[in-house]
């Protein structure tokens, strides 16, 4: 994402970018436990149904220089419209036809949540686990971190 | 050249139950499930995601199982697999300096900020066979002492970060803005090939071929003298732009391993003397293919440093064109089809010839006799 990108966006544009975020890269079953509690039955209208495809994914030569394609991805988006006519979307890395549509789903009724009670209930406690999940992953590779010594050797003194 | 034939319908049906049967096994065995083979040979699963070219974990374990564990087969399988797809967009460049560090050494640097993290590695195992894998249950953890209670630090990337005194070219001008990349699965490679058309053919290249390349370029064979700046292994995170949006979300993370070598340079006539950089990325935990594409992919560089181009592995045609094991097998293969015309012909050939040096050779005689 680049950063001129970045600051033209409107704070709810930042918003809804935020939590699609979070809500592609939980575990789909995670996704679907949190929202099954949750117990929300919009009514909507299909306008994409969940359709798999491939995006190619760039990486930069270097690291940092010039963009290169490197390879595909599996992804699934979806499109779906509340009674209320708003616009649920959703792409999400996989081929998960389900958690695109919940993805989509909570993504519109994000979008109404006036008062951040879906906020609170679904993207706060996913978020978290998101972030437990690293802290585990850091965590174990901190344990193997190394210090190296190089000896002196006898012929250069 | 290869004549179609027709039949043989009812042999090929058995012939295929047949190789379910053997993929199958022994039934008095569990079947191995693809959760399984995505959980417990997640390296045979990386191999063929990289070389079938499809970032999916899930489906690279199903190609797995369903090709006996051939790789190559496999990669074949996901490859065919990805053409029925259709393709929503490219992805906006990862930032792989942002990525969430499982693994990160340095050949040249011993100590760099963020420090050096081994991560799960078999670098420093005695090789030995581990009969207690072979035994049933699970095999003894060894209780791990703590070597660092201190919390993972930034990783900025080594190069960019040592390079004060400007020893080692930059991936980057100043200012320079992006361009948009080739894609060769959608037009084909024409010689000489950007850089970027280099990466993605080396990226989904063959592992084996890229790694004697690399050694062959070490050896000798490409005046390659590199040392390896950094290698590292985690989650990068993947976004793109949906056209309905119109910013950037995130789709998921990407395990993904990256090699920087650094190669010493002579110079040239517009060059000063210095390190010069060769770049390499796999997906997954695939660092001997990380390093092998950025050694092969430094060598190609020979051309545009104005280095000799005096070896295959820095010949960009040779390379290129032969990095693809789906093409490399399919070709080698398809001399076991039916050449039956073909070969006729070339045995007609061959008997003609006979015929008529043994005539010529009667008639020599004939005539020295004469004489």
């Amino acid at each position: 994402m680049s950063a001129a990108n970045q600051t033209t966006l409107t704070a709810s544009q930042l918003a809804r970018q935020h939590w699609l975020g979070v809500l592609a890269k939980v575990p789909a079953e995670q996704l679907q436990q949190q929202w099954a509690a949750l117990d929300l039955t919009p009514d909507y209208q299909l306008i994409r149904p969940p359709e798999i495809g491939l995006t190619m994914v760039r990486a930069r030569v270097g690291g940092s220089g010039q963009p290169f394609n490197m390879a595909e991805m599996t992804i699934t988006r979806c499109a779906i419209r509340l009674t209320s006519g708003t616009l649920g979307v959703s792409y999400v890395a996989g081929r998960d036809k389900r958690k695109a549509l919940t993805v989509a789903l909570a993504d519109a009724l994000l979008q109404e949540d006036t008062d951040q009670q879906l906020q609170q209930q679904l993207v706060v406690p996913l978020e978290a686990s998101l972030q437990a999940a690293a802290d585990a992953r850091a965590a174990d590779a901190s344990q193997t971190k190394v210090d190296f010594f190089t000896l002196v050797r006898g012929e250069d003194e | 050249m290869y004549v179609a034939v027709k039949g043989g319908e009812q042999a090929i049906d058995n012939a295929h139950a047949l190789m379910r049967k053997q993929r199958r096994g022994d039934t008095k065995l569990a079947e191995l499930t693809v959760a399984q083979i995505q959980a417990q040979l997640p390296l045979a699963v990386d191999r063929v995601m990289n070389e079938g070219s499809v970032y999916d974990p899930e489906l690279a374990a199903l190609a797995l199982k369903q090709a006996s564990g051939d790789a190559v087969e496999a990669i074949f399988l996901l490859r065919a697999y990805r053409t029925t797809l259709p393709r929503f967009g490219y992805s906006e460049a990862l930032d792989t300096e942002a990525m969430q560090i499982e693994r990160r050494i340095s050949g040249t640097f011993k100590e760099l900020p963020g420090g050096q993290i081994l991560g799960a590695t078999y670098d420093y195992t005695h090789r030995l066979l581990d009969f207690a894998l072979l035994a049933e249950g699970e095999a003894a953890q060894a209780a791990r002492e703590p070597a660092s209670s201190e919390p993972l630090e930034p990783c900025p990337r080594v190069l960019e970060l040592l390079n004060q005194e400007g020893l080692i070219e930059r991936s980057r001008n100043e200012g320079e803005q992006d361009q948009t990349p080739r894609d060769l699965t959608r037009e084909p490679v024409t010689y000489p090939a950007e850089r970027t058309v280099r990466l993605q053919n080396l990226v989904r290249g063959d592992e084996g071929f890229l790694l004697a390349l690399s050694y062959a370029s070490m050896r000798g064979y490409g005046d390659s003298h590199p040392f390896a700046g950094e290698l590292r292994t985690g989650r990068v995170s993947v976004a793109l732009v949906p056209e309905e949006l119109g910013f950037a979300v995130e789709i998921g993370d990407m395990l993904l391993t990256e090699c920087e070598m650094v190669n010493q340079f002579h110079g040239s006539a517009t060059e000063p003397p210095q390190f010069t950089r060769g770049y390499g990325v796999a997906l997954g935990r695939s660092e001997r293919k990380a390093m092998s594409v950025a050694l092969v992919e430094r060598a190609l560089r020979a051309d545009e440093l104005g280095e000799m181009v005096a070896y295959p592995t820095q010949d960009q045609e040779f390379v290129l064109s032969h990095t693809d094991c789906v093409s490399a097998n399919g070709f080698v293969s398809h001399l076991k089809l039916p050449h039956y015309v073909d070969f006729q012909s070339e045995l007609e050939m061959i008997r003609r010839l006979r015929r008529e040096q043994q005539t010529s050779t009667q008639q020599t005689d004939a005539e020295q006799n004469d004489v």
